[in-house]
């Protein structure tokens, strides 16, 4: 796993996503040629405001797109093969094993009817070999691992009788079980009021250090790619519009949206403010795309040729890019890397 | 658990009594003397007080209900008027037939149903999705007892394969289950239709919770997803309808008695209410009413047992 790898672990190549209509009604471009990747032991975050696709990614890197998705160019290939190419048998082969998921809202992630252990049993069952007591010996020591006093008689309870905290705890518990390459953790906090929040960030993050796959962060929360991500991927409208290092983005953003976010940030405030900043304007209609910038109409630099011509990619920095007409490389950086490159969001190590 | 089940109880006993309550100010508000109805317009004013005392009827009301609930708490539901024996005794004797005809109705038609609403979520949208949604309606619009004939006309008179009246002798097993399939088949065919569709249902809810996704999420085998994660909880809300559904079952159970001439809680009601038999069909419909709660209890106990947050919803 530590060998470099020519291709990286696990890439969506200018992935394009729709969302069928409706009777008609033309489809919901949910991604539009976004291009991301990740390499084993580095935490990739995934940031955006609702309905910015980031759901719709995390599916997509499982394979796991609801029935009315399209996906209408790029692909994503895990280990180099072309994963959505694959027959279903050969996904359901890779998943839970290879690449595996940490819900959102373990509140209705896990099956109410049966209890923690028959499920976190179920879910190994890539381990057939292994007899049902033993595999259920793992998932209670997993649920140990993840910090879960007394996992063996949470074992024996179900969803409902565990805090959401516990239930957090528990979804990522599951995700580890197979020791997956990728594991994918979507929103792992949203749920969870600022303690528990606190509790499972600090929990992936000393996940991180034993763990040497490869971890995407879906989230919305800033904070959360703060504390844990190397490398982050700002998601737009269905675009990827701005990437970075950790640092870098939050030091340096590139893209109006990302500066927008991070100024909206509750815990980025020093005075009292009331109302909480917002960034004014809301989210375009992708049905169909806007033929310009998707964030024009809310941006404050914005020019006429904003709102006509879509901005291309500009390579900012090492490791840094955005999709701006007003983003210019930094420094003295002679703009060695592509300007137009989808490779420009290359790994980082 | 154990107090939510004494607490169902109850609930039945307490329904179970308002019930009575209501069955007795039926009969009593309805015009006219039981007295001359029994005994014809030529009988004599002093025959009839007689009647009226030994049927209790010249006691106060209060004091008529107070027997009417002690004698049917004793088991004893009057007598029937023509054999002169206990109706208790005349209902036990047939209705074993309508539980078995009830039973195996409801056994094939929910097997059936459930395993089709299934296919029919796996297929979704496909043609044999579309062709099942217009079978089961087809199923559930045909009235049992047109089932009934037409069955009789097709596998009894044409083809001679089964038996077309009656329900086989007493202790010939072979003759009772040969007896058993038409009616069966005619009481079930729509509960095939009804619990497909009501299985269909709640399985394309389930099928789109996010529990699902998880399971699909660590690659269980659709099978597995299906029937132990999706149709686990889909089955909750059909179990709560079947046993409701069994009043349904068991009113069709009347006219396909009466259609295959097979001796059983249905051919019972039909004749008593041809013969005016009123004892029997008072203590006939109290019977079914009691055994319906008694259904709709256990039902609802096994949902219970099913549904962990049920369980806990109630012990709270």
């Amino acid at each position: 796993m530590s060998a470099p790898l020519i291709a990286p672990l696990i890439e969506a190549a200018g992935l394009s996503v729709a969302y069928r209509g409706e009777d008609g009604a033309p489809p919901l471009q949910a991604l539009r040629a976004v291009s991301i990747a990740a390499e084993a032991g580095e935490v990739v975050g995934i940031v955006g405001e609702s309905g910015c696709g980031k759901s719709t990614l995390a599916a997509a890197l499982i394979g796991l797109l609801p029935g009315n998705a399209v996906v209408t160019a790029g692909t994503v290939r895990f280990r180099g093969t072309d994963f959505l190419a694959l027959p279903e048998a050969g996904r359901r082969g890779l998943r839970g094993r290879h690449i595996a998921m940490a819900f959102q809202d373990p509140m209705t992630a896990f099956s109410p009817v049966l209890t923690i252990g028959t499920q976190l049993t179920d879910f190994q069952h890539h381990l057939a070999g292994q007899g049902r007591a033993a595999r259920r010996a793992r998932a209670g020591a997993m649920l140990a691992r993840v910090g879960i006093a007394d996992a063996a008689r949470v074992l024996d309870h179900y969803p409902h009788e565990l805090s959401g905290g516990m239930r957090q705890r528990a979804a990522i518990a599951a995700a580890l079980l197979m020791t997956p390459e990728v594991l994918i953790a979507d929103e792992p906090t949203t749920a969870l009021d600022v303690t528990m929040e606190a509790q499972i960030i600090h929990l992936l993050r000393e996940l991180r250090r034993d763990y040497h796959g490869a971890i995407i962060v879906v989230t919305h929360h800033l904070g959360v790619v703060g504390e844990l991500c190397d490398r982050v991927h700002v998601l737009y409208a269905g675009e990827v519009v701005e990437t970075a290092l950790v640092d870098d983005l939050y030091h340096r953003p590139a893209h109006p949206y990302t500066r927008a976010l991070i100024a909206c940030d509750p815990a980025g405030l020093t005075g009292v403010t009331r109302p909480l900043p917002t960034i004014p304007g809301r989210v375009p209609e992708l049905a169909p795309p806007p033929p310009g910038c998707a964030f024009a109409p809310r941006c404050t630099l914005a020019t006429a040729r904003c709102h006509i011509e879509a901005p291309p990619w500009v390579a900012v920095g090492p490791g840094q890019g955005a999709r701006c007409h007003e983003a210019r490389p930094r420094g003295c950086d002679p703009g060695g890397t592509d300007p137009k490159g989808a490779d420009a969001n290359g790994a980082i190590r | 658990m154990l107090s939510y089940a004494i607490r169902r109880v109850l609930l039945a006993f307490l329904i179970l009594f308002v019930v009575m309550l209501a069955m007795y100010g039926m009969v009593f508000l309805v015009p006219g003397d039981p007295a001359s109805v029994a005994l014809g317009p030529r009988a004599t004013p002093e025959l009839k007080a007689l009647l009226t005392a030994r049927m209790g009827l010249d006691q106060p009301v209060a004091v008529q209900i107070w027997n009417f609930f002690r004698n049917a708490a004793a088991g004893d539901l009057g007598f029937d008027v023509w054999s002169r024996r206990p109706v208790l005794e005349v209902i036990l004797e047939v209705f074993p037939r309508t539980l078995v005809l009830g039973l195996v109705a409801l056994g094939w038609a929910v097997g059936l149903g459930v395993a089709l609403g299934c296919l029919a979520v796996v297929w979704r949208g496909r043609p044999v999705d579309r062709l099942l949604g217009v079978l089961s309606v087809g199923m559930i619009a045909v009235p049992s007892f047109v089932v009934a004939l037409y069955s009789l006309v097709i596998f009894s008179v044409w083809l001679g394969w089964l038996p077309a009246i009656g329900a086989g002798e007493r202790g010939d097993f072979w003759g009772q289950a040969r007896a058993v399939v038409l009616p069966a088949f005619a009481v079930g065919i729509g509960w095939v239709g009804y619990t497909a569709r009501l299985v269909r249902a709640a399985m394309l809810e389930v099928m789109g919770a996010s529990h699902i996704r998880t399971a699909r999420a660590f690659g269980l085998p659709e099978r597995i997803v299906v029937t132990k994660y999706a149709l686990r909880v889909a089955i909750i809300p059909a179990i709560a309808i079947i046993a409701v559904g069994l009043g349904g079952i068991l009113s069709s159970a009347v006219f396909v008695e009466t259609v295959f001439s097979r001796p059983g809680i249905g051919t019972l009601i039909t004749g008593a209410v041809q013969k005016r038999n009123y004892p029997v069909v008072m203590g006939t419909v109290l019977f079914m009413t009691a055994f319906y709660l008694l259904v709709v209890t256990l039902a609802d106990l096994l949902i219970a047992r099913l549904d962990p947050r049920v369980r806990d919803v109630l012990r709270g």
